[in-house]
């Protein structure tokens, strides 16, 4: 039935030819983003093995006891930074903090203003929804492919896959607390002359503000997850260190950096949201 | 001239509510208009005033237009055709601008749940109003502690308001509207979600500060007895419509419709609350031949502390408590008339609210219910005086006329 003589519809081709023109384009603006993510990134992780590795645990485990007060969980932030010290995975966990770090940062950037247009107007909310459902249904490896003829190998690629990757959620969750604010108290802020804005930042966004938490956190935990994919296109951090393991068959070693993953994970998702809590 | 003029005002929800105009205007029905055009009447052709310094009260079940009405003069709704004046501005004609700075100077909120900003204390509800006005700190911080004042909530200041009763959020709630100074305030059944005995002592509370203040007051209830209450003049809406528009005295001598009337009805019977109406039937009594054993066994049944005792006819004897009984039982003895105590307070059917509630605070026991020949017919016990004193007069009754309504 369907062995009709027609000739294949050659998507692939065309977005080839798409990608090879918008490259050709702006390959000068797209190596200027390149240089300056690179620089930034590479900057931001010699600042962190700056110092001596024991200091940072020290200020690390410091932060995470300024934010938790919680001893169990301080020991266990220097412990586990202590063993992946021990595991000689110290700059491929500042790498990963560092690319964690920014990408999450410009993902909220991006995200949060997105979820506040999206729930504000019902024309943007029409067209940023469908991109979301493409995006979180598309497998993340697709991402990989076209970051690479755009900005090369290298962690601006590896930053520009996760950003895609990782915030729809931080979208759809600010969105999604600004539309669960109750239509009476929207009313009143309407009713004592408020104007769009004051309403928005008066109103809004502070009763928005436990759903746009959650959404920050999974933004983290997808970028985290994201960066060991991102290892491929020569992200480096513990990803990278997972990913040589899997080239040279080398279980043990892959071991390690996953357990490092899992350890950065924990900090950081635990971080977040105790943030999170105090500040409801 | 008056503080607020609403002229011919329409609001039609649907996709083109301009295309049921015509017929609106011609006055068919909500359900006519629903079916030829697919569009629904929120409200239809309404016509009032309110005079500076009235209470107006906007009466309606759900569904008459009340709450789409007093949304329109803020324009929260915008309505469909009409005019509403405030003073001399033509509200329906302001731009966006305008209408902010119309909303700011010259009208007060109040909602039915309140509406409250859970993240703010009590103060900085109140100061809302202020602040996005651009009042500096200081003066909108002495006017909402003022208006704070004003209602009773002094020294709550620093509380978040979810830490507060129903009753006092609702203060919160006016202080925020009051701290504005605005000449009128839009009450959308504002003391509807306060219980009963509460919401009686605001409705008080308001007309006092109404009378102090010589505020305008736009009052949405469901209630006919708030209604009659607070209003210098009531407004009666069904499906949309204006039914009958005057004074308490007006309505409830001169009900313009059958549908007004019933109302009224409701209202007369709520006020003349009787034993009658309240009692509880008696599931089981004790016979004048039954023994203290028996007797014992049917007041431990029953899970009181007493029962009444009825001879062969259903009259009242007397009653049998528990621990006479249970003595009785003790000592062997069998004799059904020494258990009984013949002290027993007794009221007949037409007995009204008063009169019990002053028998049963002095006597503390349940009161039997007797007709004129001694018959008994029924208990009253504290409880179900309690829940009848406080219950909502309205609201089984209104609900009836509302589902006939519907019909």
């Amino acid at each position: 039935m369907l062995d009709l003589d027609l000739p294949r519809f050659p998507l692939g081709d065309y977005i080839d030819c798409g990608i090879d023109t918008l490259r050709e384009a702006i390959a000068a603006e797209t190596s200027a983003v390149a240089d300056f993510v690179n620089s930034g990134i590479t900057s931001v992780v010699d600042f962190l093995v700056f110092f001596p590795s024991w200091v940072m645990m020290l200020l690390i485990a410091a932060l995470a006891w300024w934010i938790t007060k919680r001893l169990r969980f301080t020991i266990f932030t220097f412990l586990g930074l202590y063993l992946l010290f021990n595991f000689d995975l110290w700059v491929a966990t500042m790498q990963t903090i560092a690319l964690v770090s920014i990408s999450t940062l410009v993902a909220i950037t991006l995200g949060i203003p997105l979820g506040i247009l999206a729930a504000l107007s019902t024309t943007s909310r029409k067209i940023i929804w469908p991109i979301l459902d493409f995006m979180q249904t598309l497998p993340p490896f697709v991402y990989l492919i076209p970051a690479i003829p755009f900005f090369g190998l290298g962690y601006t690629s590896a930053m520009f896959s996760t950003v895609i990757f990782a915030m729809p959620p931080g979208i759809r969750l600010t969105t999604l607390g600004i539309e669960q604010v109750p239509k009476e108290l929207n009313e009143a802020a309407d009713a004592f002359g408020s104007t769009k804005m004051q309403k928005l930042i008066k109103l809004q966004l502070p009763l928005a503000a436990p759903s746009i938490r959650a959404g920050v956190n999974q933004t983290i935990l997808l970028s985290l997850s994201m960066v060991v994919i991102a290892a491929m296109i020569g992200a480096r951090g513990l990803g990278g260190v997972v990913w040589e393991a899997i080239q040279r068959l080398q279980p043990g070693k892959g071991f390690e950096a996953g357990i490092g993953i899992v350890i950065v994970a924990i900090i950081l998702d635990r971080l977040v949201g105790h943030v999170k809590k105090s500040q409801t | 001239m008056p503080m607020l003029r609403v002229e011919n005002l329409n609001k039609i929800f649907g996709t083109n509510p301009k295309s049921a105009l015509p017929l609106v205007e011609k006055g068919l029905s909500r359900e006519q208009v629903r079916e030829q055009t697919g569009q629904t009447i929120g409200i239809a052709n309404v016509n009032f005033e309110v005079q500076r310094g009235e209470i107006l009260v906007v009466m309606g079940l759900s569904g008459s237009g009340k709450s789409t009405l007093v949304r329109c003069v803020n324009r929260l709704i915008e309505p469909t055709s009409g005019k509403i004046y405030i003073g001399d501005d033509e509200v329906t004609s302001m731009s966006r601008k305008q209408l902010i700075s119309l909303r700011r100077r010259k009208l007060g909120m109040v909602f039915q749940h309140f509406a409250l900003l859970p993240h703010r204390t009590v103060l900085s509800n109140a100061e809302y109003g202020l602040e996005v006005m651009g009042v500096d700190q200081t003066q909108r911080t002495e006017k909402a502690m003022e208006a704070l004042k004003l209602v009773g909530l002094k020294g709550w200041e620093n509380q978040y308001t979810s830490q507060l009763s129903g009753g006092m959020q609702q203060r919160v709630g006016l202080a925020r509207a009051l701290a504005l100074d605005p000449e009128i305030i839009l009450m959308d059944e504002a003391l509807s979600a306060l219980d009963p005995l509460i919401r009686t002592d605001m409705q008080n509370e308001l007309i006092d500060l109404q009378r102090k203040l010589e505020k305008t007051i736009l009052f949405i209830t469901h209630d006919l007895t708030e209604a009659v209450n607070m209003g210098d003049r009531i407004v009666l809406m069904k499906d949309g419509k204006v039914v009958q528009i005057g004074t308490a005295e007006e309505i409830l001598t001169n009900p313009a419709s059958r549908y007004v009337e019933r109302f009224v009805e409701e209202l007369e019977k709520s006020k003349v609350l009787r034993a009658e109406t309240i009692m509880r039937p008696i599931h089981e009594v004790i016979h004048g031949g039954d023994g203290p054993r028996a007797a014992l066994h049917k007041i431990k049944k029953a899970g009181v502390s007493a029962l009444f005792s009825v001879d062969s006819h259903g009259k009242l004897k007397g009653t049998v408590p528990a621990d006479k009984a249970a003595q009785l039982v003790e000592k062997g003895v069998k004799d059904p008339k020494a258990m009984l105590d013949t002290n027993v307070k007794s009221v007949t059917l037409d007995t009204n609210l008063r009169d019990i509630m002053t028998l049963m605070v002095e006597n503390r026991q349940p009161v039997a219910v007797v007709d004129d020949e001694n018959t008994l017919k029924g208990v009253i016990v504290i409880g179900a005086l309690l829940a009848a004193v406080s219950e909502h007069p309205e609201s089984q009754e209104s609900e009836a006329v509302e589902s006939e309504n519907t019909k």
